[in-house]
């Protein structure tokens, strides 16, 4: 799934650790289990209970949201506040990009008023790896969504959230339903599975509501519902997304319900001890069926909660990372001085 | 290279029976083990002393000092007090005691789960003479000279060694 948004090496730093967090394409299995232990850590396995800890206390958080959100922009200022870090969360709507201040202008003020980290999200496609690659070597980018290209945070706590139910994802059958198209989760999730080696990942949905070509994703298609989720361990529905669709592509979200809307009959289809996983905000009655998202099989609550323990879990590893390279390159600098020193030991010996 | 295998045994009896001259053990305390060579002293001493309460474990990856310096302990685990407390005597018990900053995450870190009304500071091994902050245990298995390294290895069995530094291989991890 490669694009021209993510020349994927731009969020890793010369050790090949994440630096920026903009997409998971180009990332290896062991970025992605890093984050998944991680996050685990900050999780009490007896309560489910997620910490404060002072972990990035003094380090400057900034949430910039260009567009709509509840849970990931809540649960970015919970994990940000859980790590200790003080956080400032920008409301673009009443912001001088208002009163016509350019993106770059906006970000540069921002940077100037010390941010060590930059959590943003954007309707436009690639906008992270935009903000990432202007921004100075210290400041750090997270992407909470750009367009219609990813969502890598919303990917790790599905990933997450897999794991805690199913255990190794490599053996699973995990089936993605709904608006294809338009969703960055879906392509982020796809993405995630991939790397981490999911036995089958199936998608499911109307031609209408696909990219082209999508078996080109290592992916098996299906327009038929029943055979789609037949059998699988993992069902996550997918928000159909109005906003963003600018034609006509299906009849009505009735007959969308009554083709691809998750019912107790249809979830019977599934493993019996399938789980039922949406990214949110859920349409009740269009993709899922208030019997099943409250259903004993819905996992969408926990996916919340967990979502800070991802947060929290990224934001770390990329501060943690950037302190270990400034430790590199102190030894590696004091390492040339020593050689230097010897050399010049050598020279007057001679 | 000369190494010495401390009996590990021995120091648990000897903590035990400096314990039960204490009066906290006349006030129903908890216990809390430091992961990962604190929790192995912590199980054994939990164990002997057969307290009701489960055993607490704090990892204080989170509250390390150097954080900016090294970043994070790749295997750090989540800390589990499964009891209130706010208002408990508690025992906190160490493998090794070096230069006390552990001792500070720790007391940082159950200070944010509520306000113990004490804690008692026990300590397998005392590194003398290292201290780089003011703590010092209340009680200690058996003191050795700071230039003396040691080698921790658990759980079962719980072994302690006593290295030479002057042999010890650079790589080998040091408590």
């Amino acid at each position: 799934m490669s694009s021209r948004l993510s020349s994927p090496n731009i969020q890793l730093n010369e050790l090949g650790k994440l630096h920026h967090f903009l997409t998971l394409e180009g990332l290896k299995q062991h970025h992605l289990v890093e984050i998944l232990d991680t996050a685990e850590s900050f999780i009490n396995p007896n309560t489910n209970e997620i910490k404060k800890v002072p972990v990035l206390r003094g380090k400057s958080i900034m949430n910039l949201f260009f567009e709509p959100s509840t849970r990931t922009r809540t649960t970015f200022e919970i994990a940000e506040k859980r790590l200790s870090a003080d956080v400032s969360s920008l409301d673009i709507q009443t912001s001088a990009t208002k009163k016509g201040e350019s993106l770059l202008d906006t970000l540069w003020n921002l940077q100037a008023m010390q941010a060590n980290m930059f959590v943003i999200r954007h309707a436009q496609s690639g906008a992270a790896q935009f903000f990432a690659q202007h921004v100075a070597p210290d400041v750090h980018v997270l992407n909470a969504g750009d367009g219609q290209h990813a969502h890598p945070t919303q990917a790790m706590l599905d990933m997450f959230t897999i794991r805690k139910h199913k255990g190794d994802i490599f053996d699973l059958k995990i089936a993605i339903v709904g608006d294809l198209l338009h969703s960055r989760v879906v392509r982020s999730q796809i993405q995630a599975l991939s790397i981490l080696e999911a036995r089958e990942i199936r998608v499911v949905g109307p031609k209408t509501l696909m990219p082209e070509s999508p078996e080109a994703l290592g992916v098996h298609v299906y327009h038929d519902m029943e055979e789609g989720i037949k059998g699988v361990d993992v069902i996550i529905m997918v928000r159909l997304q109005n906003e963003r669709m600018t034609s006509a592509l299906i009849p009505s979200e009735k007959e969308f319900f009554k083709l691809y809307g998750l019912t107790e009959a249809r979830l019977a289809l599934a493993k019996p001890d399938a789980i039922v996983m949406h990214p949110g905000p859920i349409n009740r009655g269009v993709e899922i069926d208030s019997a099943v998202a409250d259903g004993p099989q819905s996992v969408i609550l926990e996916q919340v909660t967990y979502g800070i323990a991802v947060r929290m879990a990224v934001m770390s590893i990329i501060m943690s990372n950037a302190a270990q390279l400034t430790q590199y390159k102190t030894e590696q600098a004091s390492l040339e001085l020593d050689e230097n020193s010897t050399l010049k030991v050598n020279l007057e010996e001679k | 290279m000369t190494e010495l295998n401390i009996n590990v045994d021995t120091l648990i009896e000897e903590i035990c029976a400096q314990l039960q001259q204490k009066t906290i053990l006349s006030q129903s305390p908890k216990m809390i083990g430091i992961r990962t060579g604190g929790e192995w002293v912590a199980q054994k001493l939990h164990e002997k002393l057969a307290f009701s309460d489960p055993l607490g474990v704090i990892d204080i990856s989170f509250y390390r000092d150097d954080f900016s310096k090294i970043g994070l302990n790749p295997t750090t685990k989540p800390s589990d007090i499964p009891w209130e407390v706010d208002d408990q005597h508690i025992i906190l018990v160490d493998d090794v005691l070096f230069t006390g900053r552990t001792t500070r995450a720790a007391l940082n870190e159950i200070f944010d789960y509520g306000r113990p009304a004490s804690v008692t500071l026990v300590t397998l091994l005392d590194r003398k003479g290292c201290r780089e902050l003011p703590f010092q245990a209340d009680i200690v298995g058996m003191s050795l000279e700071c230039n003396k390294t040691i080698k921790v290895t658990g759980p079962e069995p719980l072994k302690v060694t006593i290295v030479d530094p002057a042999t010890l291989n650079s790589k080998e991890e040091i408590a």
